[in-house]
């Protein structure tokens, strides 16, 4: 079975790209198969159902949806080889930007669109910066000189990715990633492997259900903002 | 540059020789103010709370930075000029062969006519993919006779074909100038006041209403962006290849659009289905059922009708002048 993790910013057209690339690959006859992650509701799901694709959803409601993430990975990819699938993709939200879902010898997607502004790129942590594929959403909105520009701005922070501009809506570009997805290494199990980087840190009180304001409340790891540096 | 080179040379020598450095570090959030470091300096100096941010190890940074240079050094190689491109049958949904092959050349206006979801942007899509034979209608893609690298695919600096569509906004807070510099300063394109002066010149001989310098590219109207997106790609972009969806029949002089692609030497390709367009080039490729079903020549009886097309044309924009003046018309 190959393995596809995808992620990118909420709203960028994940889940779009994602739909079109499966189009693009069951015309091949791939057996393939979606696992949602999400943080408190879903209905993309639905959209995979219809699309006649096993699907299985997880949300990690009050959880950090990455660190849930990681630690379902290797079930769902279990569930995976139970379905026969010949390709198993994951989406997952980069909510916070310094998400960082990506594991080593996994092929890895992040989209990102052209709408988000040409500052974007370098705000995103290892979900972009450690990407194998970069998918560029929402190019037929936007002028070819922003398209030019937002792309050499990708270039800069993930000099090594494949950069791909892929229309959700009308599938351009979606024949040409699937190519991209059909060339991936098979795998067979998670055992061993890492993620590419270390995922966002947080074990304060807060993470433990603290509610109240004040330094009195505040344990573990905690950063100050410096406001004396202009 | 070499590697070694990259991470020993003191950082005023390398930027004076690779100024788009800054930018990489920039894009990391690392500062280069104090100091004439070296590159490997400055990253020894990096905590591991730093890199922690960055999202980053040391050696990911390490092997981006060479990526990004090597890069660098392709975007400024100078690339093939495409002569001739070469588009070969393949199948239509039907599995019939298309059965042709065309040659296009630079300053050649093409028309692709045919209903919506006929395959016309399929077509368009096999060119810019460069397709030998992988895409679903089997077509082949050469360029220059030759069947080209593979770097064409992939390579977000050397892009084959630029696209303008009805419905591409400018949506950047910026200024028509500073629009222009940014795009000319991320393809490292040398004069580039020179370059800011030509477009905007151009452009405002497209546009029917002129526009200035500081007039921010978001209050454009529709025919002033349009007039700027093309004098922009005519002059700035790389690609060879200039994809046209439609081009509106208001505020913008489409001849003198076209005139001005075929002059930069762009291979032009139109989905248009605009009566005075279709006859501006040179032939039309027909699409059906997913495949090119015929392809027309303009022929001297056609183009003879252009000029009377063109004519009913002035009069229908005149009648809209005088609606929008407020004028009645009673006489027309």
């Amino acid at each position: 079975m190959k393995f596809i993790t995808v992620s990118g910013p909420p709203s960028s057209g994940k889940t779009a790209v994602i739909l079109q690339a499966i189009d693009a690959l069951k015309a091949r006859q791939f057996q393939i198969g979606v696992v949602k992650f999400d943080c408190l509701l879903t209905d993309d799901d639905i959209l995979y159902a219809k699309r006649g694709v096993p699907v299985r959803k997880g949300l990690s409601g009050a959880l950090c949806p990455d660190h849930y993430f990681v630690s379902n990975v290797e079930a769902c990819m279990e569930w995976g080889l139970e379905q026969n699938l010949d390709i198993l993709i994951s989406e997952s939200a980069g909510l916070c930007n310094r998400c960082s879902p990506h594991i080593k010898d996994v092929t890895a997607i992040c989209v990102i669109d052209n709408l988000s502004g040409i500052g974007t790129p370098k705000k995103i942590g290892p979900m972009l910066k450690a990407a194998d594929i970069v998918v560029v959403t929402k190019g037929d909105i936007v002028s070819q000189a922003e398209r030019e520009v937002f792309a050499s701005r990708v270039r800069q922070v993930n000099p090594k990715a494949v950069i791909m501009h892929v229309n959700g809506i009308t599938g351009q570009g979606a024949f040409e990633l699937s190519t991209l997805l059909a060339d991936t290494e098979e795998i067979n199990s998670l055992k061993g492997k890492s993620l590419r980087f270390s995922m966002p840190a947080a074990l304060c009180s807060y993470c433990l259900g603290e509610i109240r304001i004040g330094e009195d409340y505040q344990m573990g790891n905690v950063r100050k903002i410096d406001l004396e540096k202009a | 540059m070499e590697e070694q080179q990259l991470f020993t040379t003191p950082l005023t020598r390398l930027l004076s020789v690779a100024p788009y450095l800054k930018d990489f570090f920039d894009s990391f959030g690392i500062d280069l103010a104090d100091g004439d470091h070296t590159v490997q300096h400055l990253l020894d100096r990096l905590s591991q709370d730093q890199l922690e941010d960055m999202g980053l190890t040391i050696d990911q940074l390490r092997s981006s930075l060479c990526d990004y240079v090597a890069g660098m050094g392709a975007l400024q190689q100078e690339i093939d000029t495409v002569e001739r491109l070469t588009i070969r049958g393949g199948f239509n949904k039907s599995r019939e062969a298309e059965d042709f092959e065309l040659d296009l050349i630079p300053g050649q206006i093409t028309c692709i006519v045919g209903p919506t979801g006929s395959g016309k942007s399929r077509l368009l899509a096999d060119i810019e993919w460069v397709a030998q034979g992988d895409p679903p209608t089997g077509r082949h893609i050469l360029i220059n006779g030759q069947v080209p690298d593979a770097k064409w695919r992939f390579s977000t600096e050397h892009k084959l074909v630029a696209q303008l569509s009805q419905n591409m906004n400018f949506v950047m807070d910026l200024s028509v100038e500073e629009f222009i510099r940014m795009h000319a300063e991320s393809r490292f394109v040398p004069d580039v006041d020179d370059k800011i002066a030509r477009i905007l010149a151009q452009a405002n001989e497209l546009a029917g209403e002129t526009f200035a310098a500081d007039t921010p590219i978001t209050s454009l109207s529709g025919g002033q962006s349009r007039a700027l997106m093309i004098a922009d790609t005519a002059i700035l972009s790389k690609s060879p290849i200039v994809l046209i969806d439609e081009i509106e029949n208001a505020g913008i002089d489409r001849k003198k659009a076209l005139a001005l692609l075929v002059k930069e030497e762009k291979i032009v390709l139109m989905a248009t289905h605009d009566p005075i367009l279709a006859l501006m080039g040179q032939r039309r490729l027909v699409i059906k059922n997913g495949g090119v079903a015929k392809i027309i020549d303009t022929g001297e009886a056609e183009r003879a009708n252009l000029e009377e097309l063109e004519v009913l044309d002035r009069k229908l924009m005149a009648l809209r002048h005088r609606i929008r003046q407020g004028e009645t018309l009673e006489i027309i």
